[in-house]
């Protein structure tokens, strides 16, 4: 169904449209039914001969009407199906009709995609399956491709999605947002997905991998869809804003033989200058709302960052602060492993050093890789070369990126010409 | 519940069980003026189910002490005095309700007095 990978720009603009589509008519459907799976099938053999056919032809002036058209006859069908459990079937074959009608003049009306977004990520969904689920119904990915991206075999993420959409059909989720009260706890369970999907893109940093390359895309896409429709959540921002700013460096993280440029060497003329805007909009406005959350403050983070292509310098007080804050909020050993390497910059190695141990448990981060590269380069930094050559002896031996393996091993080098 | 894409036309389909586990021994030593207070918190819950109109049925079990278990082996009825299983919280009672989704079940699981002195387990009926 998707990862057509190589392609000319018909191809990507034929598959773009019809994902979107697809996602569109899905959630439709589903809503209707309460049954994802039996919308995905009513949908499946359309969006195949959207993507076969599209690229010849051009992309249809109302490609929902297409899909639909294309649809119509297996989507009643699951919809004579779904009757047996409750008994509406004349209703809802009634309104395909009138939606077909409808979208032959000028598309669907209203989107229903939001709803299937938290019906998705509800707490009762086990949580390793929420993101896969999102990529699935919304954006039209195939279970293989999910599989290869978050590195669990197709035959158990295929088990993992057909379990979770027979909970959403039996269990009765709703597709909906949620009630005021429960909004904020609930929108941190779709933050946290629609995050995941860009981890998992960002996970292939030379974005050498036509299957996962385009999830950072989806997963910004998906949070801009977030922003425009609930404007009044700043975190829904703080996310996008995060994540535009990433996006910003992809280029500028590599070197174009495929070597690893830390941020701090990064040549700031290769950010991407409309996408950083676009982030300090976001950020901005989701500032004015004075209700400060995870998102909004790794946003900040990354804006401080981003403000060297204008200062010439990193403001590492600044950052260290925002960390704090952070730590505070979060209690997450990640956030204190990057607090230490910013105190470390902003204050001394020794004191970052210190930040470091009176944070992180050595035993339980024992395998995790960001804890050894920041202690060794804090090690060196503070001049303590034996220790340092040890910890990037760990950091070396954990990494799976070539490129990162080599950055770490040119630094580890670099200590037996330290003074 | 608030949003439009709400319910829809399937409306008060779905009947969900509200399961009470509790630690029956902590009942068992508890005061008794305690044991009035959380009596009169489920006769007000009961009270709010029925008036929402969502209410199918309820009722509160005795204690595994006074369960008993029959199997069929080998053709022959096998009785067992006490409970399926031992665990450390025991179902005492339940609530049988008839809502919209399983957020609406959900919600009305939280107000169960069952959910701050033990554990609700929301179930769909088929």
């Amino acid at each position: 169904m998707t990862g057509s990978g190589d392609a000319s720009e018909a191809g990507r603009a034929a598959e773009a449209a019809a994902r979107k589509s697809y996602g569109k008519l899905v959630a439709w459907l589903a809503t209707q039914t309460r049954d994802v799976a039996a919308a995905e099938d009513a949908l499946a053999e359309a969006f195949a001969s959207a993507l076969e056919t599209w690229p010849r032809t051009g992309v249809p002036r109302v490609p929902e009407a297409w899909l639909l058209a294309a649809a119509r006859r297996r989507a009643i069908d699951a919809a004579r199906r779904a009757k047996t459990r409750f008994g509406a079937e004349r209703e809802i074959v009634m309104r395909i009709e009138e939606l077909h009608a409808e979208a032959g003049r000028d598309g669907v009306h209203g989107d229903e995609r939001l709803g299937l977004i938290f019906a998705c990520a509800h707490p009762a969904i086990d949580a390793g399956a929420r993101a896969p689920l999102i990529l699935q119904t919304i954006l039209g990915f195939d279970a293989a491709t999910i599989a290869s991206a978050f590195l669990v075999s197709p035959a158990s993420m295929g088990q993992r999605l057909v379990r979770a959409k027979r909970k959403i059909r039996d269990a009765g989720i709703p597709f909906a947002v949620p009630d005021a009260a429960e909004l904020p706890a609930r929108l941190d369970a779709v933050l946290d997905a629609v995050y995941a999907v860009f981890t998992q893109g960002w996970a292939d940093p030379a974005g050498v991998d036509p299957k996962s390359r385009g999830l950072t895309e989806e997963a910004i896409w998906l949070a801009r869809l977030l922003v425009n429709v609930l404007p009044d959540e700043p975190e829904t921002a703080g996310l996008a804003a995060l994540m535009l700013y990433a996006e910003a460096r992809r280029a500028a993280r590599r070197t174009p033989a495929g070597d690893f440029i830390p941020l701090s060497e990064q040549d700031t003329a290769a950010w991407n200058a409309a996408l950083i805007a676009e982030a300090e909009a976001l950020i901005l406005k989701a500032a004015g709302h004075r209700r400060p959350g995870r998102f909004q403050i790794e946003a900040a983070v990354q804006s401080a960052h981003v403000d060297r292509r204008r200062t010439g310098r990193t403001d590492w007080p600044a950052i260290a602060t925002l960390y704090e804050a952070l730590y505070a909020l979060t209690s997450s050993m990640v956030v204190a492993i990057n607090r230490a390497v910013a105190i470390g910059e902003a204050t001394g190695a020794k004191a970052g050093l210190a930040a470091l141990e009176a944070a992180c448990d050595a035993e339980r981060l024992a395998a995790y890789q960001p804890y050894w590269a920041a202690r060794a380069e804090l090690l060196a930094r503070n001049g303590d070369v034996s220790a340092a050559h040890i910890a990037y002896d760990r950091a070396i031996g954990l990494e799976t990126d070539p490129a990162l393996r080599r950055f770490l091993q040119g630094r580890q080098g670099s200590l037996d010409r330290l003074p | 519940m608030g949003s439009a894409s709400r319910g829809r036309f399937m409306e008060t389909v779905m009947q969900y069980l509200l399961m009470i586990y509790d630690d029956e021994s902590a009942f068992a030593t508890a005061k008794p003026e305690d044991m009035g207070q959380l009596m009169a918190a489920y006769e007000a819950y009961t009270q709010a189910l029925t008036a929402s109109g969502v209410m199918l049925g309820a009722n509160r079990l005795r204690e595994t002490s006074d369960a008993t278990t029959v199997r069929l082996v080998d053709g022959k009825t096998q009785v067992l005095d006490g409970p399926y299983a031992e665990t450390k919280e025991q179902l005492g009672g339940y609530y049988l309700i008839d809502v919209a989704d399983l957020d609406a079940a959900l919600s009305w699981a939280a107000r169960c007095p069952g959910a701050s002195t033990g554990t609700m387990e929301v179930r769909p009926v088929y």
